[in-house]
């Protein structure tokens, strides 16, 4: 198979691809940079939780929270893997991210203010994650499809974890609670940017070509169903007046803050130069530990 | 180096490619694979492969419609309903 349309109809179809395999140009770029965006994310997204581990309330919490940390640095690992089998290696990737020339997901460039931001992340953040992770499971580049297995598997537990942190807090003292509704107040936002624009699946090119296995609104729409009446029953506010679920199942909600979402993944979130500041120093500091296990 | 990763989820069960690590020698794949794949205790056994060793086997013309040997091969739906239909036609 050397034809670009023969190619598209058979990724369209179902078909997989290895790495070996013959693949449009377009297709091998795109797929770089999904990936490449999502090894980012995994990396950059456990400095929020990182700010944490010290200050856990207790000793469990600090150990759970300290093997989610070495679970999120495995995936980043496991990800530029795969990218780099696809022609970009891994030094590349690093170098891009810690100049800001590569992206990761918003909602790893806010604070993370007090210990109800990381139930919020560990229980909704990683829900939304995984439902985009889950639809990735069938992906059309199998190599990249195999790994989210492990990766999947693993996100189970945070969302467990966290939502435990959750009912631990809500269950507790009215501060406590108060602390859960502040944190989901200020993350109800970015949570509703997170699978992005509502673009038709039929026009966005990871769709196109199966990278993804559904559209952006479809994710929200399942991540809305799943977890606001879990929300709900918590005796939580969501901080949208507009949102209610439809008599045929679609929930309406305000629109997001398209802008916000675009000024933050491009490197102007709240945290993002202070945190890719801290990734530059490590990277250099560490320099020693690649040499030293690469001359062995 | 790269090594390709087998693991194995249960005693019995077949190796399944998982994924890959990148190592200077196979004590340090090892140690990688260890930590990526078995940390939870969720492999019964690890396969640790230097990609050069695959030999890869490809081209699987079918130049001859060989199906007759496979189950699908076989499309016996329309027929077994349609001798079905003439069988209760004769008896009814």
């Amino acid at each position: 198979m050397r034809d670009e349309q023969a190619f598209l109809e058979y990724v369209q179809g179902g078909g997989q691809v290895e790495t070996g395999d013959w693949m449009p140009d377009d297709y091998r770029a795109k797929l770089v940079k999904f990936i490449e965006m999502h090894g980012n994310s995994e990396l950059m997204g456990v400095l929020p939780e990182r700010e944490w581990i010290l200050r856990a309330p207790t000793l469990q919490r600090k150990l759970a929270l300290t093997a989610k940390v070495q679970d999120e640095v495995g995936h980043a690992q496991l990800i530029y893997r795969v990218v780099e089998d696809l022609g970009k290696p891994r030094e590349r990737c690093l170098a891009d991210l810690v100049d800001g020339k590569a992206k990761f997901h918003n909602v790893f460039h806010y604070p993370t203010k007090t210990w109800g931001d990381v139930g919020v992340i560990a229980w909704l953040v990683d829900a939304a994650a995984i439902i985009s992770q889950k639809a990735l499971l069938k992906c059309s580049y199998a190599p990249y499809a195999r790994i989210m297995k492990k990766i999947c598997w693993e996100e189970s537990f945070h969302i467990l974890h966290g939502r435990d942190v959750i009912l631990a807090m809500v269950t507790g003292t009215p501060e406590q609670f108060e602390l859960v509704q502040e944190a989901l107040n200020r993350w109800w936002g970015p949570l509703m940017q997170f699978h992005g624009n509502p673009i038709p699946k039929d026009e966005d090119p990871m769709y196109v070509w199966r990278i993804k296995s559904q559209g952006n609104e479809d994710a929200r729409q399942q991540f809305l169903e799943g977890y606001v009446p879990q929300i709900w029953e918590l005796g939580l506010t969501v901080p949208d007046p507009n949102l209610r679920r439809r008599n045929d199942g679609a929930w309406e909600y305000s629109e997001p803050d398209w802008d916000e979402l675009k000024h933050v993944v491009t490197g102007h979130g709240p945290r993002t130069e202070e945190r890719l500041a801290f990734r530059r120093r490590f990277l250099d500091q560490e320099q020693w530990v690649r040499d030293a296990v690469l001359a062995a | 180096m790269i090594y390709e990763v087998f693991r194995q989820e249960r005693k019995g069960q077949a190796f399944e490619h998982a994924g890959s690590v990148v190592a200077p020698d196979a004590e340090f794949a090892e140690a990688w694979a260890r930590e990526q794949y078995g940390r939870r205790g969720e492999s019964n056994a690890l396969w640790l492969v230097p990609r050069e060793a695959i030999h890869d086997v490809e081209g699987w013309a079918d130049e001859f419609d060989l199906k007759y040997r496979r189950v699908d091969g076989y499309s016996i739906k329309a027929r077994l309903k349609e001798a079905r239909e003439r069988a209760s036609a004769r008896t009814g």
